[in-house]
């Protein structure tokens, strides 16, 4: 068998769930294994509902008080539970950071190790995974008995795939000790001033720019554009941007219709949040950065030389 | 408090890197190497907590071939009080449970109050490390830590009170007991720079040195390495900044239509 784990926050799914149940049903028809779905949480008849409308051989909803918030304690012992009943050979999650906080716990407590932040799965099954950060891709293949635990990258499998149909629905009440973690309502720090998922046109900035003395440079091109300036993460870390500029997982996702990168490597967690922007120009010194996998157009060279000179024809087209 | 930071030696951010002839790994040979950049945050943190606090110890800790030694030297003139290097020829041949084995088996001797670590890796990328060492110890863990606030031993003793990074702009406080392993988000608290009399001071301090045992079992294999194939075809716009320029400006206008 094949278990997918979704996700779910406050009775609203994590769409990359979704992909990771896509993910689940062709690996099934590849394999011949049966495939079913799990969801964690308390009062979530509806999602299992929703869930059964697919094509699964099995629904498993996992109800307890304790799972109403997530808990790394609580996750991790209602679905070691799970799995040491179901016996599944694969159990496929999407790689969220609800997944990073209790997949490798889970996997240590089943004597197993997770391959987390697969982008591809090639037959066998081998299972590729990013090297730094997006550089190098790495082949993996597990090598202890199933069940394999596998955390699926956004875009490994497409969501617009999942095959309709109905699926029985079981629920189970597991046995929880009370979690260490005490867990508060999430919360958000503003309301977001800045909307970048509105924008039509943005400018990037990411670590290529070196210093925040030289951020000038790329706001006269976003103006010039009549662009939004966005950043990637270490920019915002730093403090030169605020956060809510900020795109990548962490940060907003964007598809604008022109998304202008300007010297960001591309590491996974920025590519998340804007690789669904129509065309995406990626200017970098580096001709082997990660961005140029994504990238429409490709400018490599230094961009201190070419933002002002795109600045100046931007300036004399529009004029 | 008594603070474990685990920090690892990765290649520097800007390296360009080459297969090595197995295509198992990288080459080596020509790169400079620097601390994963998360873990610095750990360790700032970590400083920060204990001088917060007036009181307290920090240890660096570092799994990793003889080279890391620099790494945890640097850590040590930036205000770390000791060091303990596991060392590890090849620790690139071990997976994240087989290394988190190894370092939870440091730690266990040295009963620390708080285990901080940067939430993953700039090489190996995996963010687990943390996650299994907290199992391995049996104590409570949490991830992609933005604040850490130890609470006052008067009302809630041993205990600590953390904000979590979510997706999407979303975060959330959560508390519990010490002991506990925290993985750190980058930009959690502003770097400090090792001071002439930090780095001085470093070659006095003790830095005891742990041959790695053999860890049997590895639980996944690395069949090889190689560039990623490109997802797109990427038009490649060439010749002088100038020429590039005119050249994107042509396709804005063109091909994208937003001029």
């Amino acid at each position: 068998m094949i278990l997918v784990v979704m996700e779910q926050h406050a009775g609203a799914w994590h769409k990359m769930s979704w992909e990771t149940l896509a993910g689940g049903q062709q690996l099934g028809k590849a394999m011949g294994e049966p495939v079913a779905a799990a969801v964690l949480g308390e009062g979530i008849g509806a999602l299992a509902a929703e869930l059964a409308t697919k094509a699964l051989d099995k629904v498993y909803a996992i109800e307890h008080l304790q799972l109403a918030l997530y808990t790394a304690d609580g996750y991790t012992a209602a679905l070691a539970a799970l799995i040491g009943q179901l016996q599944p050979t694969l159990v496929l999650f999407p790689h969220t950071y609800q997944v990073r906080d209790f997949g490798p716990k889970l996997a240590t407590r089943l004597d197993r190790l997770l391959l987390s932040d697969v982008v591809r799965v090639m037959p066998g099954p081998v299972f590729v995974r990013q090297l730094f950060q997006g550089k190098l891709n790495a082949d993996v293949r597990p090598t202890t008995a199933a069940p394999h635990l596998v955390s699926l990258q956004a875009g490994a499998y497409r969501a617009d795939t999942l095959v309709a149909g109905t699926a029985p629905i079981e629920t189970i009440t597991p046995t929880l000790e009370a979690s260490r973690q005490q867990p508060e309502a999430p919360f958000r720090e503003s309301s977001r001033a800045v909307d970048l998922t509105a924008a039509d046109l943005i400018v990037s900035v990411g670590r290529g720019i070196r210093e925040a003395d030289n951020l000038p440079l790329v706001e006269e091109l976003a103006k010039a554009l009549g662009a939004e300036l966005a950043a990637s993460r270490p920019i915002c870390d730093n403090g030169w941007l605020p956060m809510e500029r900020q795109v990548g997982s962490s940060g907003q996702t964007v598809a604008p219709k022109v998304y202008l990168a300007v010297g960001i490597s591309g590491a996974i967690q920025h590519l998340v949040g804007m690789k669904g922007a129509k065309a995406i120009v990626a200017i970098n010194k580096d001709p082997h950065a990660p961005i140029f996998e994504v990238a429409d157009y490709g400018l490599v060279g230094d961009l201190f030389e070419i933002v002002p000179a795109l600045t100046e024809e931007i300036r004399k087209a529009k004029a | 408090m008594k603070i474990i930071v685990a920090i690892k030696q990765v290649p520097a951010r800007d390296s360009q890197l080459r297969l090595n002839s197995a295509a198992k790994w990288i080459d080596e040979e020509d790169l400079t190497f620097e601390i994963n950049e998360p873990d610095a945050y750990a360790l700032e943190e970590a400083l920060q907590l204990k001088e917060k606090q007036g009181a307290g110890e920090v240890i660096a800790l570092c799994l990793g071939p003889e080279r890391a030694g620099s790494t945890l030297r640097e850590a040590l003139a930036k205000g770390a009080d000791r060091a303990i290097h596991i060392v590890c020829e090849h620790p690139e041949s071990l997976d994240p449970l087989a290394i988190a084995k190894l370092l939870a088996g440091a730690i266990r001797t040295e009963a620390p109050d708080l285990v901080l670590t940067g939430l993953q890796s700039d090489d190996l990328g995996s963010g687990q490390t943390g996650v299994i060492v907290a199992e391995l110890l049996g104590c409570s863990h949490a991830t992609i830590i933005m604040e850490v606030l130890p609470q006052p031993s008067s009302q809630n003793v041993g205990s600590v009170r953390v904000k979590r990074e979510l997706e999407d702009g979303w975060f959330q406080y959560i508390q519990m007991p010490l002991p506990a392993v925290l993985t750190i988000q980058s930009g959690i608290n502003r770097l400090r720079y090792a001071t002439l009399m930090g780095i001085k001071k470093a070659k006095t301090k003790e830095m005891r040195i742990i041959e790695a045992e053999t860890v049997g079992g590895q639980a996944a294999s690395l069949d090889g390495i190689y560039p990623p194939d490109r997802q797109k075809q990427t038009q490649m716009i060439t010749g002088t900044a100038k020429e590039q320029a005119v050249q994107l400006v042509e396709k804005l206008r063109f091909e994208m239509r937003v001029l």
